[in-house]
């Protein structure tokens, strides 16, 4: 067997492992893994953020509210808890186009977004987010015009960022909760727009 | 600390890799960590999200790149678990070869021989703290941050260091992860969000027309 295949099962045998022995000590029972998987499968994800996006794109006054305190106007749909102590929304313009990194962890807006993808958490986007933004946003399939700023806002504190992305080019009269269907988790964390 | 996680800028980690149709968790072992990571909260042994933040930081590097997120964390549970003496670490070895595990793979877990005492729990929820002294800088300040490295926990980017930068937010005060990842109390700080020019972090290689913002605490800056 090759060390990389040997060492990809390594912190899975490891966890299960833990994980006895943790239930043995009455420290963890497995309805608490379910209940995890269950919080986070159904109840915390990007269709949170996208309730609050799509409420801003057809009410500017939840709009002002929401640039202006993000924590107090998603407390208003019913938001808050996990990793948004503070919570801060930075506006997507035809001039700025913003994107939302942790270089240091994988800081991230649990409540809005849920659980972070893969790639925003693995080395590749940390490293290049701040240094080469327009390259890696490339490479995502999204080319922002030269003129345009982009702001990368790295996580390094409590403070979390959610993306108000520009709505599509045809929403004039489209309804809040079609609109929320369109609302993708990329274009929140800002490697998409839509 | 100079580790392995202070990735911002670094060279060679090329392209990221997105999974179309993601699952919230790829094998239940991940969310089992997650729900253990809670669990060692309950039982003392993760007493706050500094001091867990950091145990992560201390993992076995190569560890770090190869085990994925949730392996990081594990890295970081195990090292705590063991630091408080909540479980010993002979027991998870004995316990992973009952399973078929092979002892002899590498382990992320680096519990310290003599670890931090993180023997007080929060004094509030979350981490945002009043101060009763007014903050050092006001909005459009021109700060630059300390230069120097850290061995202990801290949240100011290799990347960030000795670099000036504009004041755009001043968030209140909040627990010091400097002190509060070491068991050296929560020392509330002023928080402030800093603007800084691309150019001013990465000179004429830098994009055009591109700015970081960083969240950093009072004593990382100076006014410039």
């Amino acid at each position: 067997m090759s060390e990389s295949s040997k060492s990809s099962d390594q912190p899975e045998l490891r966890a299960e492992a833990l994980e006895s022995l943790l239930i043995e000590r009455g420290l963890l029972t497995a309805a608490a893994v379910d209940e995890v998987i269950e919080r986070y499968n159904d109840r915390i994800g990007p269709m949170n953020g996208a309730r609050v996006v799509a409420r801003a794109w057809v009410d500017p006054a939840y709009r002002a509210r929401l640039l202006a305190d993000g924590t107090a106007a998603i407390a208003e749909l019913g938001f808050g808890g996990a990793q948004t102590d503070k919570l801060v929304v930075v506006e997507n313009t035809p001039g700025v186009h913003n994107l939302v990194v942790c270089t240091l962890c994988s800081c991230y807006p649990w409540a809005m977004l849920g659980l972070p993808p893969r790639w925003y958490k693995d080395p590749a986007y940390r490293s290049r987010a701040v240094r080469e933004p327009r390259a890696l946003l490339r490479e995502f399939g999204l080319e922002v015009a030269i003129g345009k700023e982009i702001r990368v806002w790295d996580s390094s504190a409590e403070v979390r960022y959610l993306v108000l992305p520009e709505p599509p080019a045809d929403s004039e009269g489209i309804d809040e909760a079609t609109l929320a269907d369109q609302v993708t988790r990329e274009a929140m964390i800002g490697v998409a727009v839509l | 600390m100079d580790g392995i996680h202070d990735l911002g800028g670094k060279h060679g980690f090329g392209t990221p890799q997105v999974e179309l149709n993601e699952p919230c968790f790829h094998a239940r072992w991940e969310a089992s960590v997650f729900a253990m990571v809670r669990a060692a909260g309950a039982a003392g042994a993760v007493r706050n999200t500094d001091q867990f933040r950091h145990a992560i930081e201390r993992i076995d590097p190569i560890a770090y790149l190869t085990h994925g997120y949730y392996g990081r964390w594990l890295g970081g549970l195990e090292t705590l678990l063991v630091e408080a003496s909540v479980i010993e670490q002979e027991e998870i070895v004995a316990r992973l070869q009952r399973l078929g595990g092979d002892p002899d793979l590498r382990v992320a877990a680096r519990p310290a021989l003599r670890p931090d005492a993180v023997d007080y729990v929060p004094s509030a929820e979350h981490s945002h703290r009043s101060i009763p002294t007014p903050p050092r800088f006001a909005m459009g300040t021109r700060v630059r941050t300390a230069a120097h490295p850290k061995s202990g926990h801290t949240r100011l980017p290799a990347y960030a260091r000795g670099r000036c930068g504009i004041v755009t937010a001043v968030h209140g005060g909040w627990v010091y992860p400097d002190t509060n990842a070491h068991g050296l109390g929560e020392q509330p700080q002023y928080l402030y969000t800093i603007a800084f020019a691309g150019s001013e972090l990465w000179g004429a290689q830098a994009e055009s027309g591109t700015r970081v913002y960083l969240d950093l605490f009072e004593p990382y800056l100076e006014v410039a």
